[in-house]
């Protein structure tokens, strides 16, 4: 019993300094950002960083913890924006602000936790690379569907349409919302850095609070061995859709987050390439390990960003550091080549001693 | 156009993803792995047979070969650089997200050399289109069909009669077992992505000679499709990619034709799931029994 205490200290102390760090930084940048220090293309950066650490601490529950590849996170970030958006749009300036905007990101989340129940119910039957593909697939359906999608209001309400603006058959005075593949645009600019970190902290609370929690180890355990898990009786299925369901809403949440940060929202950036840029993170910082997402994103978003001045090289240089990377970080030639030279530092040590 | 001209172009571009997904499938077969960067392969082939033809002035044929062991070299270099090291690495997303790196490389190498700015393909086939029953089929089209057609011939014939094909289906199967055997895992998985990285560059130029526009994503879109075909015809299996792809081609020109141009690609993907549900390996995949 002492032993299990001191090692649940252990977790809340490690919990604590993921916290802790997390809120120096936040500090660090914001009194930079107070003094002028910071040019006005870093500050552009921050929200997004914020969206993107979101999206990849809640993939690595689904990649790291579930252990299931999914590649269609994008998805999930582009419904969450749309619903927010869309509902912003509507009800703009009927509701205060404040809670117009803290009503979107709730239902950012709910969309995206939605479908990704839904679309999980069926998917999560499959395991390894075909949950991968079919991930994928979701995610260019609801590209393609959405870039056919219309959607107007006036004042008899909602009118929704497929392919041809003009069926919204709209009265006078009414508004189109969604322009097809011209996307949203004019939703009202609601978020800025400290908005971003606070919905970090608030992701970082419920994923890692998930992990340590009875739910948690059933859902380790099921990645670890399903079938050893089946026998003591943990339902697969609920665990896996439960951990599917709550990273696709935060992955939602920061869509609201995304589309309440650009006056233009449109599908074609949520793309297959947005979702693998995410995994990129998940991958880099640490599968399973919470705290290597954030540091990866907060790394790998910012630098191609600074390597602007480069332009056509910069997606090359990125190209080969991820590769050289990955072999260095996963070969288990490089790993054993590195153990040796660990040691050889460490007997060094040694000798001087 | 009538439906039989629909279905005979459906049939033409399901046989480019068919070629694809043939490489797609060997390689997944052997090495496990998902080779994301084939469809830059494909971009690749298509671009040197672009440069042999129309700055070179080579022929048609010559050109194809030019490219052909052009991106059979690539495709063995790619590899033994970058996926050898990962065969055996913890986690099998390592070599998944190398292999993503290796796409972007391709297409930023293109990006650097040959331009973003599209090119106009000339046609490989310089024949006249035949007539059928009144209907004209471009020869293009038919050659394409042609082709998918002898290349699963051949293949097949390859790796169920030939020592070699017979290494590869040994080290798909149990590769500890295959090397302890005396066969040379190794040289079979490079063979296998010499083979795949080759019809690859086929199947980019008879693709750009249907659709005359290469620029550097050319590759990603078909890359995806003829995956998701290798799936759909059950993963691994050669006969399976074949008419996977067939299918596949045959779906996506039917619903441009008939429901919607802008959303023929979410049908494709549907009708993959739903495919996947029923069957969890695909059309003609085996369903291994997972043992305790």
């Amino acid at each position: 019993m002492g032993k299990l205490k001191n090692s649940m200290r252990k977790i809340t102390k490690k919990n604590l300094m993921t916290y802790i760090c997390l809120a120096i930084g936040f500090v660090i940048i914001q009194s930079c950002s107070a003094g002028g220090l910071l040019t006005f293309q870093i500050k552009g950066l921050l929200v997004p960083v914020c969206i993107y650490i979101i999206c990849a601490v809640a993939l690595n529950l689904v990649v790291g913890i579930s252990g299931e590849l999914s590649l269609g996170h994008a998805g999930f970030l582009c419904l969450g924006a749309y619903g927010a958006a869309i509902f912003s749009k509507i009800t703009n300036g009927l509701i205060p602000d404040p809670i117009r905007f803290l009503l979107a990101l709730i239902i950012g989340a709910a969309v995206g936790a939605l479908f990704g129940f839904l679309i999980g119910i069926p998917v999560l039957r499959l395991n390894g690379d075909y949950l991968a593909i079919v991930t994928l697939a979701f995610c260019q359906i609801i590209q393609n569907l959405l870039n056919v999608f219309y959607i107007g209001v006036d004042k008899h309400g909602l009118h929704v349409a497929m392919q041809d603006p003009t069926k919204l058959e709209l009265e006078e005075g009414g508004q189109v919302i969604v322009k097809g593949a011209q996307g949203i645009t004019g939703t009202p600019k609601d978020a800025n850095f400290i908005i971003g970190i606070i919905l970090v902290f608030i992701t970082l609370f419920i994923v890692l609070n998930l992990i340590d929690s009875r739910t948690g180890r059933a859902i380790m355990a099921i990645r670890d061995n399903r079938i050893a898990a089946e026998s003591i009786g943990i339902d697969v299925t609920k665990h896996k859709l439960l951990a599917f369901t709550i990273s696709a809403g935060l992955v939602g949440m920061a869509g609201a987050l995304y589309s309440h940060n650009l006056a233009t929202l449109t599908v074609a950036k949520f793309d297959y390439n947005t979702s693998i840029l995410i995994l990129v993170f998940v991958v880099l910082g640490g599968i399973g390990n919470i705290r290597g997402s954030i540091i990866a994103t907060v790394i790998l978003y910012v630098l191609p960003e600074l390597l602007r001045g480069l332009q056509t090289y910069r997606m090359l240089i990125y190209a080969i550091v991820l590769i050289v990377i990955m072999l260095f970080s996963w070969a288990p030639g490089a790993i054993a080549f590195r153990q040796r030279i660990m040691e050889r530092l460490k007997n060094r040590g040694k000798g001087v001693q | 156009m009538s439906f039989f001209s629909y279905l005979i172009n459906g049939v033409g571009l399901g046989s480019v993803y068919a070629i694809i997904a043939l490489g797609y499938t060997m390689v997944y077969g052997i090495a496990k792995m998902l080779n994301f960067a084939h469809g830059d392969v494909i971009m690749i082939g298509a671009y040197i047979v672009f440069v042999a033809m129309t700055s070179l002035g080579i022929p048609a044929l010559p050109s194809l070969i030019v490219a052909m062991i052009f991106c059979l070299v690539l495709g063995v270099v790619i590899e033994k650089v970058a996926y050898r090291p990962l065969r055996n690495a913890a986690s099998k997303l390592a070599v998944l997200i190398t292999a993503i790196g290796v796409s972007y490389l391709l297409q930023n190498i293109a990006l650097l050399v040959f331009g973003p700015n599209p090119k106009s393909f000339s046609n490989i086939v310089k024949l006249p289109p035949v007539s059928i029953g009144g209907i004209n089929i471009s020869s293009t089209t038919l050659v394409t069909i042609a082709a998918s057609v002898v290349i699963m011939l051949v293949l097949t014939f390859f790796v169920k009669k030939t020592k070699p094909g017979q290494a590869m289906q040994a080290v798909s199967e149990d590769r500890g077992a295959a090397g302890l055997m005396g066969i040379n895992v190794n040289g079979t998985i490079s063979l296998t992505f010499a083979i795949g990285s080759a019809l690859a560059a086929v199947a980019g130029a008879l693709m750009c000679s249907s659709y005359p526009i290469l620029d550097p994503y050319t590759g990603s879109m078909p890359g995806i499709k003829a995956f998701v075909a290798a799936v759909f015809g059950g993963i691994g299996s050669i006969p399976g990619a074949m008419i996977g792809g067939i299918l596949l081609g045959i779906i996506e020109n039917l619903s441009k034709a008939y429901i919607s141009s802008q959303i023929a690609d979410a049908i494709v993907f549907a009708v993959l799931i739903i495919v996947l549900l029923v069957r969890p390996a695909g059309l003609f995949g085996k369903n291994v029994q997972e043992k305790v």
